[in-house]
């Protein structure tokens, strides 16, 4: 056990590495950071001084030994449109974005798995060709297209439920959040919908499909030779069996929920981190997007490094040897 | 009245253009205690047939007809929950492949004792008592510590047992196998039946053996079934089936079964099932381009020379070398093969036999050791040219006709490729007529080169295998378990064309197999090897007369006696 | 099955006549949803090519906008103007034709870079695969490394960077090729994985061994054997690439980053119309919307079924 996650937490400390040497790459060499933070009138030997002060002439490897000693603290450098730190800029966003993200991933694991669970053991029935249609148009609709039907049913012709905004935020010092507000809960439905309805069909179909490969296998033909109760067989046998890939499929899946969350922000004009990075993607802010590449990238690895141990956990044949 | 009663059952698979009929008007009967076994070839519907007593067909097959009686009350009418009260509780099923037929996520224990509990009034101390008792009356030691295992912790043999104990837990009347030794080793399979035979015995319950294999019939039915494209063609006491068949399918199959104690010169010509085409135009080898494998030097002494060759694969790498971890899956094996030869070897699965083929053949690079073939060491080739020149003398036929071709090409295209590539021939014309000829001449007839591999059958496909091989003029051919994957019929007939086609050409050969009983038929000297060891080599009929080596001896002793069967050869 | 196969030569058969007598055009014409796809497809490719013939307007055309026209509802509504079906946008142009173009340049963006990255995807998986070793794992790690992140979050980086490079170039020339060049690096991996994997399978299969043992260099192994055999499910991720390319393209442009207004993909419609919602104009973004939508569930209707019907564990 304790040499298998070690050996993950190495490949993982790879990944970031890599990452972290794209996020530098791209920091250092997409347009001339001294352009970026200086006026046009500022003289040549001034920049010369700025660059000097920034340590833009050391060697490469030191300057990116210092990007990541400051990555590490998280120091990400200053944006170039809002002036201030970056990091700082993510803090106040960071409790929206984790707030949506949360509770779409909650909605889609909650709705996804016993949809595919019965679609996958009742092929045939009405009920599961519902799921599995609209799963597919689930699957077919671009998020982005979701989220403006949703606000035109319920914002603008139904004016049930608001279009754009977190609605009343509490402000806990260390967070801030909108779940503790009728407001706050009003405005979460739309966006937090828009973004799990994707997953929700991903996971829905993924299980449906795992467990009809999986209930062609000789173990549950012979667990159904023997007689089991099928309560027994497709719970016990076939859904254990299955978990395998769903787990990994799912981890994946919530992780891409944070990168999806940049579209939904974007509809909805949701004060995250994904509306900030989009708005940096179009002005070319830099240190933002290079910021944003790292955090992404570290929650990634961590839900990946999870879903490794619970691969482990579940199956046997990674944790006891042969004799 | 007997236990199992089956009368006139046919079933039918619908299809969209016609149905199937894979069972038609088969009636059986098994006593309590006794063992019936149903044998045929594939497509006999010899599975279909265990598949409908309990209650399994596959979709969308159908009982169309006839009845099953257990002990005198029809269960082929059963709804889903009263078929299933029977199902592990009267009647048991083992099945074939004890690698895929447990759950790898649950200990032996849950499964045995979920079993037990469904159907017998047992606590869970109780169940587990139960599950250690019929573990141990299985064969497995220190069955209590060794039940809370994971299946993958059993070996396939082990495993088979636990599938038995399982198929056991209630107590059932009756027990159906299907195929239940066909994927294991000989000296397993050889435990396997004693261990069958004796429970049925024991427990007075009456078993269905549904097999391909004469041995297994031989070794442990007391009734045997003939079946034959979905119907019985003979049914009888397994003495008198076996020892003086009437039907002329049980007469063919039985002459076509491979003796390993005596040697035939070749195997009589069953063309029951499916007849080869006789060549429509005889080739004179001698001037025919397939003949001028004859202009290669004479080699002077052993055609081929093995010497302490050795293979090592990694199980586990690191990026430490101490801590790397290697198979040595042939470990300094050396022996030679004189030209115009066949020499055998033979051994269970993981002897390392297919691995020396294929370190011959250049698919290997060998650890350590040399390969000389005519005189030329060959890991000490050079150019790509000289390495061609000795790929070219040098072919082989692998086992599995499924996999052996490229299913998107075209048989002509196929066959010509070897032709086209080491430029063999002067013109197109001449190597379409090259590849008619060879096709015609192992047996697939005109018209053949024009179909694609999926539209033949085994057999057939083998012959394909056969014809590209010969396509680049070898003068040494490696046949890896040629006809192990064929039926019992089929494969004597390509055993058959193996023999012409050595005599015809003059070939030397190198054939592995499993199969005792083939290997003598096919070989003049034969190796037997174990665990990466060549143990003895010895001439044909002296290995199976007087075996020198303990291993021989076993395996010799370990296989099903054919003493029962006629000798119609 | 024994018999099968026999000896006599098949009844001449043309491959056109064998293809309408499968199993799989069978299943094909069965399943009823899928033979409605296929023409629904059908339909939206022929629109898509024909744009130019058979639009009302040319949305392209300055002089023939008029601002006069803008914000005209549909045909079916008050205050229409029966020449705008489907109503017009800010700037007058009719939303039918905006959607004939529109589709015309999403399809286009989604075939190139579907191409693109199956060609990058092919080549690495089958040298991957074939190879092992060192460059197998190279390969890998690059594409375990990308897939750790989804395919947009890359394309919205690599779209980002491109932007710092090319800051100063013609952004109408360029938006095309950077999308493009995004997509395809965000959808290679799926490919090459795929095709890796499948290989190592038919690697070990004995016909490759049989190829090794005539002689044949790994180069024509790769390609005249391996190759055949592993473009199956390559042709299903394909067909659902297509449509997840056309839906990435959409969200690129709706995000602003994708096609400039001045060439206009169905997402860059959706957006313009995003604006118009709230004040009522609904048809701006929703009929460009539905299109889009339709577009895609009909691709994937395809790829779905195509995935079934290629896969013999679920006959």
């Amino acid at each position: 056990m304790f040499g298998f996650a070690i050996r993950r937490l190495f490949q993982a400390l790879i990944v970031m590495f890599v990452v972290a040497l794209l996020a530098f790459t791209m920091f250092r060499f997409v347009g001339d950071p001294v352009n970026q933070m200086v006026g046009v009138e500022t003289s040549i030997a001034e920049r010369e001084a700025l660059r000097q002060r920034l340590g833009l002439n050391d060697p490469m490897p030191v300057q990116f030994a210092r990007f990541v000693a400051g990555a590490v603290k998280f120091d990400f450098g200053t944006s170039y449109q809002f002036r201030q730190p970056v990091a700082d800029l993510f803090a106040k966003r960071l409790p929206a974005t984790l707030e949506l993200s949360f509770m779409s991933a909650l909605f889609a694991l909650l709705t996804g798995i016993p949809m595919g669970v019965y679609a996958g053991l009742n092929r045939e029935s009405w009920l599961s060709k519902i799921f599995l249609s609209v799963s597919l148009i689930g699957v077919s609709l671009p998020t982005f297209f979701i989220g403006i039907l949703l606000i035109f049913l319920f914002s603008v012709t139904l004016q049930w439920l608001p279009s754009f905004g977190r609605g009343e935020v509490v402000d806990l010092g260390w967070w801030s959040t909108g779940l503790l507000t009728v407001s706050g809960w009003k405005a979460i439905i739309l966006p937090a919908v828009t973004l799990g309805l994707y997953q929700m069909t991903l996971i829905m179909r993924l299980i449906r499909a795992e467990m009809l490969e999986v209930i062609r296998t000789d173990y549950i033909k012979f667990a159904r030779a023997r007689g089991l109760p099928d309560r027994i067989v497709n719970l016990r046998h076939a859904l254990k069996n299955t978990l395998v890939p769903v787990i990994t499929i799912t981890g994946l899946q919530l992780g891409a929920i944070i990168a999806f969350a940049t579209i939904t922000e974007t509809v909805f004009q949701w004060p995250g981190m994904g509306l900030m990075f989009l708005q940096a993607v179009q002005n070319v802010d830099i240190p933002i997007m290079s910021a944003y590449l790292l955090m992404t990238a570290f929650i990634f690895v961590t839900v990946n490094f999870i879903v490794d141990i619970l691969y482990y956990v579940i199956d046997p044949r990674l944790r006891i040897g042969r004799p | 009245m007997s236990l199992l009663d089956i009368s006139n059952l046919t079933v039918e698979f619908p299809g969209r253009k016609s149905t199937f009929v894979a069972v038609e008007g088969v009636s059986l009967a098994l006593e309590p205690g006794k063992v019936l076994g149903v044998v045929g070839e594939s497509g006999a519907g010899k599975s279909t047939v265990g598949n409908a007593v309990i209650g399994l067909l596959q979709e969308p097959g159908r009982i169309a007809n006839g009845e099953i009686r257990l002990d005198g009350e029809r269960i082929d009418q059963l709804d889903k929950k009263a078929i299933r009260k029977i199902r592990g509780r009267r009647i048991g099923m083992i099945f074939q492949d004890p690698l895929t037929s447990l759950d790898p996520l649950q200990t032996v224990e849950a499964q045995l004792v979920e079993t037990i509990r469904t159907h017998l009034p047992m606590s869970h101390s109780e169940a587990l008592t139960r599950a250690i008792e019929l573990l141990d009356s299985v064969g497995i030691p220190d069955p209590a510590d060794r039940i809370g295992q994971y299946p993958h912790q059993f070996s396939g043999g082990m495993r088979q047992r636990v599938v038995i104990a399982l198929a056991l837990c209630a107590e059932p009347e009756l027990v159906i196998a299907d195929e239940p030794t066909t994927a294991l080793d000989v000296s397993i399979q050889a435990q396997i039946l004693d261990l069958m035979k004796a429970l049925c015995v024991e427990r007075n319950v009456g078993m269905l053996v549904i097999t391909h294999d004469m041995g297994v019939i031989a070794e442990i039915c007391d009734h045997v079934a003939v079946m034959y494209r979905g119907n019985l063609v003979e049914y009888g006491e397994t003495a008198q089936v076996l020892g003086a068949p009437e039907h002329a399918y049980t007469k063919s199959l039985i002459s076509a079964v491979p003796r390993a104690d005596v040697t035939i010169d070749r195997f009589p010509n069953v063309n029951y099932i499916e007849a080869a085409a006789t060549p429509t135009r005889s080739i004179d080898i001698s001037t025919h381009w397939l003949g001028k494998a004859r202009d290669y030097e004479a080699a002077t002494g052993p055609l081929l020379q093995v010497q302490d060759l050795s293979m090592d694969f990694e199980v586990k790498s690191s990026i430490f070398p101490s801590r790397r971890k290697y198979f040595k899956a042939v470990k300094t094996v050396s022996f030679d093969i004189q030209p115009g030869e066949t020499f055998g070897l033979v051994g269970e699965s993981g002897s390392g036999k297919s691995t020396i083929a294929r370190l011959i053949t250049g698919l290997y690079h060998p650890s350590g050791g040399t390969v000389h073939f005519a005189g030329t060491e060959l890991t000490s080739l050079s150019s790509r040219s000289q390495v061609l020149a000795m790929r070219r003398q040098m072919q082989m036929i692998f086992q599995d006709p499924y996999s052996s071709l490229n299913g998107r090409m075209r048989v002509k295209d196929i066959v010509a490729e070897p032709i086209k590539f080491h430029k063999l021939a002067s013109s197109n014309t001449e190597v379409r007529q090259i590849v008619d000829d060879l096709l015609d001449h192992v047996g697939l007839g005109i018209g053949a080169g024009e179909k694609f591999p999926h539209e033949f059958s085994g057999g057939q496909r083998q012959r394909i295998s056969i014809a590209r091989a010969l396509a680049t003029r070898p003068r040494f051919l490696v046949c890896d378990e040629p006809t192990s994957a064929l039926d019992v019929s089929i494969q004597a007939q390509i055993l058959n064309l193996l023999k012409d086609l050595q005599q015809e050409l003059g070939l030397t050969m190198l054939f592995i197999s499993h199969d005792l009983a083939v290997i003598r038929q096919m070989c003049n000297r034969i190796g037997v090897m174990r665990h990466g060891e060549l143990c003895e080599v010895a001439d044909s009929d002296a290995l199976y007369e007087a075996p020198q080596h303990a291993y021989t001896k076993e395996l010799l002793t370990l296989m099903p006696s054919m003493d029962l069967l006629a000798k119609i050869a | 099955m024994t018999g099968t196969g026999s000896n006599t030569p098949a009844p001449k058969q043309s491959r056109l006549k064998a293809f309408f007598d499968s199993d799989i055009f069978h299943a094909f014409l069965r399943s009823r949803t899928t033979v409605v796809a296929a023409f629904g497809t059908l339909i939206f490719f022929l629109v898509a090519f024909l744009a130019p013939w058979i639009a009302p307007h040319d949305p392209f055309d300055l002089a023939s906008i008029s601002i006069m026209d803008s914000q005209m509802p549909p045909v079916w509504m008050e205050y229409a103007d029966p020449r705008f079906l489907l109503g017009t946008d800010d700037q007058g142009r009719d939303i039918l034709s905006g959607i004939f173009y529109g589709l015309r340049i999403s399809l286009i963006v989604g075939f190139c870079s579907v191409f693109a990255a199956a060609i990058l995807g092919i080549t690495l998986g089958l040298v991957a695969g074939y190879m092992g070793g060192r460059v197998d794992a190279v390969i890998m790690r690059v594409a375990d490394v990308q897939l750790t992140f989804p395919a947009i979050l890359i394309a919205l980086l690599i779209d980002g960077a491109a932007r710092g490079v090319f800051g100063n170039l013609d952004r109408e020339v360029f938006s095309f090729w950077i999308l493009i060049f995004s997509l395809a690096l965000s959808f290679w991996v799926q490919y090459a994985r795929t095709v890796r994997g499948s290989t190592m399978v038919e690697k070990n299969k004995e016909y490759v061994q049989a190829a090794r043992v005539i002689g044949l260099p790994a180069p024509i192994i790769m390609v005249r054997h391996i190759l055949p055999n592993v473009m199956g499910p390559v042709l299903v991720i394909a067909t659902i690439n297509l449509a997840l390319a056309i839906v990435t393209e959409a969200t690129l442009s709706f995000l602003g980053v994708g096609m400039p207004p001045t060439q206009p993909s169905l997402g860059t419609l959706i957006s313009i119309g995003n604006n118009y919602l709230y004040s009522g104009e609904w048809w701006i973004a929703i009929f460009p919307g539905l299109a889009l939508a339709l577009l895609v569930l009909n691709v994937n209707l395809l790829g779905d079924w195509l995935r079934d019907a290629l896969n013999p564990k679920l006959r």
